[in-house]
């Protein structure tokens, strides 16, 4: 007999299962949505309080799943929450967790920017950038990526960060 | 049809999830104090909570790292550069209205700072010293 809470997870799960297997198709293409066409509330009102609610199709399920088991000690600071909290977050991250080619390696350190196609795709951006301190670190997808909050990473969305010296431009151009 | 009627429930349950207020707004920066200040057992220093909150205790961070100073404008995440709301309450009308919120980020930051938590007679300081701030 499942308890309450299960039937409900089951409920919210499955249509959600089914949007993402209709989906897959477009969902990783170079320039679509990564994100679910809704965010799970306690993630926006959890993660995105210290970052941006990274697409969860960025990482693999295993990656999600170390990262989850251990936010006491996330990058540095203690991110831990509640265990109901942190198993809802947990199950919708697998949930859409990415499974498309380039994403099902797991980075080192789980961390989005370590992973091959993310370093491919910033390969020719200059060190002052990351480093500007409109920027501040590669974790801090907005400064370039206009529309990141809505999970969409369209190069043609791209802005050069604020008061940054025009000789970076190149990256930006091509 | 079981599908749709399973999704028609997923739907109505995520827009309840949506209109639910983030906030409790079971609690407030005076009644927070009190709270402190009774577990503290003397009437947090609103000075003493200034020098705290500016101080780095001997790790990387200050307080004031994220939430600047005074804390009375928007602030932005040491590392990934995320604005924060302000913490002053006076500047922020939705701050300390959640009593679980301000637990979880006390106990949270406290340690991110200082790598461990912090005494009662610490957050009754560092409390006095932001519901003192006021435009």
């Amino acid at each position: 007999m499942p308890t309450p809470t299960q039937t409900r997870t089951l409920r919210q799960a499955l249509p959600a299962l089914a949007l993402l297997l209709g989906l897959t198709t477009t969902a990783l293409a170079d320039g679509g949505k990564l994100s679910p066409s809704q965010m799970l509330p306690s993630y926006q009102q959890e993660c995105a309080a210290c970052h941006l609610a990274y697409p969860p199709g960025l990482l693999p399920a295993r990656s999600w799943d170390r990262i989850m088991n251990g936010l006491d000690k996330h990058y540095g600071t203690d991110a831990s929450l509640d265990a109901a909290t942190v198993q809802q977050i947990g199950q919708w991250l697998q949930a859409h967790a990415g499974s498309y080619k380039r994403v099902s390696a797991e980075p080192p350190q789980d961390r989005i920017t370590e992973s091959a196609w993310f370093q491919r795709k910033h390969r020719k951006l200059d060190a002052p950038v990351w480093q500007h301190a409109s920027v501040k670190s590669a974790a801090n997808c907005a400064a370039c990526h206009t529309r990141a909050e809505q999970g969409s990473f369209d190069e043609r969305e791209l802005q050069f960060p604020r008061g940054l010296d025009a000789r970076y431009r190149r990256a930006f151009q091509d | 049809m079981k599908k749709l009627q399973n999704g028609f429930a997923a739907a109505g349950l995520a827009l309840m999830l949506m209109l639910q207020p983030a906030q409790a707004a079971d609690t407030s920066i005076t009644q927070e104090l009190a709270r402190w200040n009774a577990l503290a057992s003397t009437p947090g220093n609103a000075a003493q909570g200034k020098a705290f909150f500016g101080s780095q205790h001997g790790g990387d961070w200050s307080c004031a790292s994220c939430h600047g100073t005074p804390p009375t404008a928007q602030g932005k995440h040491a590392s990934t550069g995320k604005t924060i709301a302000p913490l002053a309450p006076a500047f922020n009308p939705q701050g300390f209205t959640d009593s679980a919120r301000v637990d979880k980020w006390l106990r949270r930051n406290c340690k991110d700072v200082l790598s461990r938590e912090c005494t009662a007679t610490e957050k009754a300081d560092v409390l006095a010293y932001l519901a003192s701030l006021k435009p």
